[in-house]
């Protein structure tokens, strides 16, 4: 490996504890909303647009500005700048102008003396409407051929065609609802008013740079009057990649024109209401294929419902497509994708980006195709595997690491998948109430941002004279252990003990124009980016070190017991002491730019990814057939993190993520009423797992390879591709449910989530198919 | 009048009490103790879980519960013992459960972690709830990036811990010299009465006063609904109001006793009603929130009264002029009305034992198994002698406006021979007792046939079959 890694050593790698475990469990880890506040600090509360489409025809804002505590009211006219705070596209508004998009839009923002006076005073604003017609959902802004941009087409072949010849033919359709974060922090912005007009913001954000554009675009100055800074957030999962623009802001308009310390923290609800979700997609696929379930046309229909606004929704749906074909080679194909403009929030990024609905999608006519042939879902997907000969993707990405095959095949052999399937079905056979179902489904997910000038990261690495070592990066910390994986990176370069190493706050005035610690590329970016600006001080104080003791550079080594040079050893601290005396510059920038891709967005054609990380689930669940109430009994994971970073903080992902794939697939359920009110805007109504939902057994087990690409430590990204191990749990359940009338040679026609009446109602569906 | 409560082993005293000025702001804007996080603001991720002590009945050891703080109001604290997630670590030091769970991965981003210690600690020194498993202590607290297990397993490492307790038991001692009964701030007035008459005297002088037990419903009027409410009465604290009676034929709770304090003996009365009381909200809620209390309010879901009902519960009223008793069915008059006049109060319930021989079966519906609302919760109570159904109670939750018997599914088994036909025919009965609602729990037609369904899961695990999702492992191939 030496020899392909010139630079860096591949490293067996300490299961480390997060960096800040032992100060999160102590309640001595600091957020945003935890610093003191002075005393004239400000609080916010938005006033929010009661209708889903509306003309605005007056705004009275009497009452508020009324309301003991209240010290500022402010509307679009007091903007000085841009009122946006999108990511691309230019159409989120911080305060609405002329007219409302979608429920719980700001309309007007309230600055008081305390957070309650801000919330009450924010409901007494009359507002006068003239309503318009409102597209609420995927099926009426179809009709109306209401759409964020142009539908968007991925074809290889000629799918009709191969359709046509096919063996069997099969359609089908299903729908899955959207996501909300549910960060445990919610959106949180301080900002503080400097001298000369500066801006200081204190912000729960995975994006600090676009939020210091947006800011310094929103109050007319350059960037450089806008500082933006993060240490850690309280979760985000993609929630706080735009959307925390709108709270920081705020919360910078309030202190231009106050200029005063203004502090927005979000009530939850409002911030369910107020922020953007995962898409929901409506899925229809036409398949055909031969007798042994190998897939020989497809034709896939993506629609999604991106909400108000653009967003990131281009490249969510574009990601949809990538992964419409998961593990499996698609030889004619023809992915449609239509992007919906709907009047409500503006969906936005969550773990997967786009990807579980596309994957979804695929698996789904695995499982389609199995049943209609009544064969195990498992053969199909293995028939279907990408291989040699047959191993370039839908969008002409030729797969150079196809590891899925060994992957699925020891899975199935130590989760002992063959025979509990047979043991489920003899279980099934004698339990009339009580079903289970059991499934394996692979994960394939590219890694890299599909927009290719993200990929790019700075560092800002400063070694002190005694030897203690500060890190800085573009990336920011939301719990995924990305400051120790960089911390470990910076540590091994100087082999000193991670407890050198002080990692700070993510922060624009250290490094700057750095990309969204986003697409699962925390580590892969700013663990590369570090090691860059390490290795440069190494090389500086090797060539001091070779000057100063008269030997030649490569007889100086930095070892755990310290830096020896020739003969002799001396403590890094002191060699760096010395450095410092012999006018050494001992900080230096680091930068990565990820080789190799290039994507053709108009021809839907490239090498969008650098490469894929793999995994395979095996879940086994019950359902009860009265009620539709089900539990997930079992889940073994076998997933590729390449030669980890960390295996503990890699393990903490992969279970976590594939918890909140569940949530997604089971009792997370969004619903909205008729006037595209959301209904489910607290934990009361909204309903992440808990503890018990955990399956009692799980087991996860890190496949032993590395990555083909020179990753750092040939490590490969590890936040997303978890969550899409969850798909093995909508499978299993679409089994269980097919065992209520197992003659039946359909896949029952579920929705997801799976809540208890979904799977009651497709229990009904497949006894009358 | 001062509020006064022990915070590591000193008192903290706050004058001029905003009645319904919560402790978690208390905790984090006066006092600097920001380790204790707002997640949710009513009650429903425990991110804001502390510890609440008081005197155990004997006197002689500290009763600690968990509590959500985001919820609890400053003069609920009065007398009380607070630990915080401050608390526990000693010089710098980690206490033993922190130090797992810092070590084994229990914590990604950090921000519900302290509720989780809060949760996990009251577990291992034996706070109410302690004898639950790890997973049911935690029911109430969420996290969205652990995926949980290394936090359930930290739970079982750290199962036990000693906590010496002497100096909060003698400050609470000191303490309970000096209740504080009443105040005003800003022209709201708020009563601490600790006995019946005292609260029976307030509410005949000033009806227009809102009952707080637990908080766990008024809460949220206060940190969603922004309500401020002129006068309130605190009912937890009234000791006569928390007796639990047990006797051969019948359990009798005062009207505040905290569902926690109650789940074993509902427990010892059915199974399923031990097990409907389980999945209550969570822990933390359970050790607030009251069965007078949830009565009282009136939900047409109240998790508590369907089962209660068909169990043939009776609800005594009180007030100065005496007391009502009466049916629990008959205390929910329609939607948002109760059987109650305004210097009423809740004072108990009287829950019949079942006999031997009664089939009782208790199922609740929800998206999510723990800490969830049911869209439907069904109870039954038939009495079979000689194969042939003598008597039927039937009522659901989440059917109608109010928690309601069903009548003519009722009289459709009522005589008849406890067979499959006769179970058949009553559920389809039901249909004709409710017209329930479509509304973000479940549509109407979810709620029709599962309902029926529920009967039908009745007889079949009265027939012994398998019908016991939790009792299925996974096969082992």
């Amino acid at each position: 490996m030496a020899e392909r890694d010139p630079v860096w050593p591949v490293l067996v790698k300490p299961a480390l504890p997060h960096d800040s475990a032992h100060l999160h469990v102590a309640g001595a880890a600091h957020y945003a909303d935890d610093m003191p506040e002075p005393a004239d600090m400000l609080h916010l509360a938005f006033g929010q647009s009661s209708e889903a489409h509306a003309d605005i025809l007056a705004i009275d804002l009497d009452a508020v500005r009324a309301f003991p505590g209240v010290v500022a009211v402010l509307t679009a006219a007091d903007i000085p700048g841009t009122n946006d705070v999108s990511p691309v596209a230019g159409d989120d508004r911080l305060l609405a102008e002329g007219q409302v998009i979608h429920v719980g839009q700001p309309v007007f923002l309230v600055a008081a003396t305390s957070r309650q006076a801000a919330r009450q005073a924010a409901r007494l604003g009359r507002i006068d409407y003239a309503p318009r017609p409102a597209l609420l959902t995927i099926e009426a802004a179809r009709e109306a051929g209401s759409l964020i941009e142009p539908t968007q087409r991925m074809a290889r072949g000629d799918a009709a065609a191969a359709l046509a010849a096919a063996p069997h033919r099969l359609p089908g359709s299903f729908d899955m609802g959207g996501q909300d974060h549910f960060y445990l922090e919610g959106q949180v912005s301080v900002a503080t008013p400097l001298e000369d007009g500066q801006i200081h913001l204190l912000c729960s954000t995975q994006h600090p740079s676009e939020v210091q554009h947006l800011v310094a675009h929103m109050l007319g100055r350059s960037s450089a009057d806008v500082t933006v800074e993060v240490r850690r957030m309280g979760g985000a999962f993609g929630g706080k990649e735009t959307q925390a623009a709108l709270f920081a802001a705020a919360a910078a308009l309030v202190a231009h024109h106050s200029g005063r310390p203004a502090k927005f923290r979000c009530d939850r609800d409002d911030d369910m209401v107020m922020t953007g979700k995962r898409h929901a997609f409506h899925i229809a696929y036409d398949a055909g294929f031969d007798d042994d379930g190998h897939v020989l046309g497809l034709q896939l229909r993506l629609a999604s419902r991106c909400g108000a606004t653009v967003d990131l929704s281009p490249a969510i749906n574009d990601r949809a497509m990538f992964h419409s074909d998961n593990c499996y080679w698609l030889p004619d194909v023809e992915i449609v994708s239509e992007r919906l403009k709907t009047n409500t929030v503006s969906d936005t990024a969550f773990r997967g980006f786009g990807g579980p609905q596309g994957m979804i999608a695929i698996e789904r006519v695995m499982d389609a195709v199995a049943a209609h042939l009544g064969i195990d879902p498992i053969t199909v997907r293995t028939a279907n595997l990408y291989g040699p000969g047959r191993d370039v993707t839908p969008y002409g990405m030729t797969i150079t690491d196809n590891i899925a095959p060994q992957m699925i095949a020891r899975l199935r052999s130590e989760a002992r998948y063959d025979a509990r399937s047979a043991q489920i079905d003899a279980f099934n056979a004698s339990s009339p109430i009580l079903k289970k179902g059991i499934a394996l489904t692979p994960v394939k997910f590219g890694i890299s941002f599909t927009t290719t000038h993200l990929n790019q990261a700075g560092a800002l690495v400063l070694v002190y004279a005694d030897g203690s070592i500060q890190i800085n990066h573009g990336g920011t910390e939301m719990g995924q252990g990305l400051y120790i994986k960089v911390a470990q990176v910076v540590a091994d370069v100087f082999q000193v003990p991670v407890t050198q190493v002080r990692i700070t706050a993510t922060r624009t005035d250290k490094v700057p124009n750095t990309s969204a610690t986003a697409a699962s590329s925390g580590a892969d970016l700013n663990g590369m980016a570090a090691c860059q600006g390490a290795m440069a001080i190494r090389d500086r104080l090797t060539a001091f070190a070779a000057r100063s003791f008269g030997c030649a550079e490569d007889e100086v080594h930095f070892t755990p017991e310290g830096v020896t040079v020739g003969q002799q050893r001396l403590g890094f601290g002191e060699l760096c002491r010395k450095a410092h005396l012999a006018r050494v510059p001992l900080s230096s920038t680091g930068f990565y730019a990820t080789p190799d891709i290039a994507y053709d967005r108009d021809t839907h054609q490239g090498r969008p990814f650098y490469y894929f990380a793999y995994g395979a689930a095996v879940c086994e669940v019950a359902i009860d057939t009265l009620t539709g109430e089900h539990r997930v009994l079992a889940v073994d994971i076998l997933h590729d993190v390449g030669r980890s970073l960390n295996p503990a903080i890699d393990i903490g992902q992969i279970e976590g993520g594939f918890i909140q794939g569940q949530g997604w697939l089971t009792t997370e359920e969004l619903v909205f009423d008729d006037k595209g009110r959301l209904l489910t805007h607290s934990p009361a109504t909204y309903k992440i797992p808990t503890a018990s939902d955990r399956p009692r057994q799980f087991t996860i087990s890190l496949w032993d390879g590395e990555n083909v690409e020179p990753t750092i430590n040939r490590s490969k990204a590890v936040g997303e591709p978890p969550f899409m191990l969850a798909i093995s749990v909508f499978s299993a359940l679409s089994r269980a449910i097919a065992a209520t009338a197992p003659d039946i040679r359909s896949l029952p026609p579920l929705d997801a989530p799976a809540t208890p009446e979904k799977i009651l109602r497709a229990i009904a569906g497949h006894r009358a198919a | 009048m001062t509020v006064r409560f022990l915070l590591d082993g000193e008192v903290v005293a706050i004058d001029a009490v905003d009645p319904t000025a919560t402790l978690l702001d208390h905790l984090r804007t006066r006092m600097r103790r920001t380790g204790t996080k707002e997640g949710c603001a009513e009650g429903d991720c425990g991110a804001c879980t502390v510890l609440l002590g008081e005197m155990d009945a004997g006197g002689r050891a500290v009763a600690w519960r968990s509590v959500n703080a985001c919820i609890l109001f400053l003069p609920m604290l009065d007398g009380k013992a607070l630990l915080t997630v401050e608390s526990l670590a000693r010089d710098g030091a980690l206490n033993p459960l922190q130090a797992c769970m810092a070590a084994n991965g229990s914590s990604q981003c950090g921000f519900c972690t302290p509720g989780f210690v809060m949760s996990l600690y009251g577990r291992s020194i034996g706070a109410s709830g302690h004898e639950l498993p790890v997973a049911d202590v935690l029911a109430g607290n969420l996290c969205r990036c652990t995926g949980y297990g290394p936090i359930l397993a930290a739970g079982e490492t750290c199962a036990t811990l000693r906590r010496d307790d002497e100096a909060t038991l003698e400050g609470l001692r000191q303490l309970a010299r000096t209740p504080c009964t009443s105040g005003i701030h800003e022209g709201r007035t708020w009563y601490a009465p600790r006995t019946a008459d005292e609260l029976a005297e307030i509410l005949a002088a000033n009806p227009d006063t809102h009952m707080v037990a637990g908080a766990t419903d008024v809460g949220l009027w206060v940190t969603k609904g922004l309500q401020t409410m002129e006068k309130l009465v605190f009912v937890g604290d009234i000791a006569e109001l928390r007796g639990i009676d047990e006797t051969p034929d019948a359990l009798r709770i005062g009207a505040a006793v905290r569902y926690a304090d109650v789940h074993a003996a509902f427990a010892r009365l059915h199974p399923d009603l031990g097990e409907l009381t389980r999945r209550i909200g969570g822990l933390q809620v359970r050790n607030a929130g009251t069965v007078g209390g949830n009565i009282a309010n009136g939900s047409p879901i109240g998790d508590g009264p369907p089962a209660l009902i068909a169990l043939g519960a009776e609800l005594t009223l009180r007030s100065t002029a005496g007391r009502r008793t009466m049916p629990l069915e008959d205390y929910f008059l329609g939607y948002g009305q109760q059987d109650r006049r305004p210097w009423e109060f809740v004072e108990s319930i009287r829950v019949p034992r079942p006999g031997p021989g009664d089939i009782v079966h208790i199922s609740k519906l929800s998206r999510r198994f723990d800490s969830d609302i049911s869209a439907v919760c069904g109870a039954f109570a038939l009495k079979v002698k000689d194969g042939r159904i003598v008597a039927a109670r039937i009522a659901f939750g989440g059917m109608a406006a109010t928690p309601r018997r069903a009548s003519a599914c009722e009289a459709a088994l009522t005589g008849n021979a406890f067979t499959f036909e006769t179970i058949e025919r009553a559920a389809q009965a039901l249909a004709g007792d409710y017209a329930p609602l479509t509304d973000v729990r479940g549509s109407a037609a979810y709620r029709t046939e599962a309902a029926a369904n529920l009967l039908r899961r009745l007889w079949h695990r009265a027939r012994g079959g398998q019908a016991d999702l939790f009792a299925l492992e996974a096969s082992h191939g």
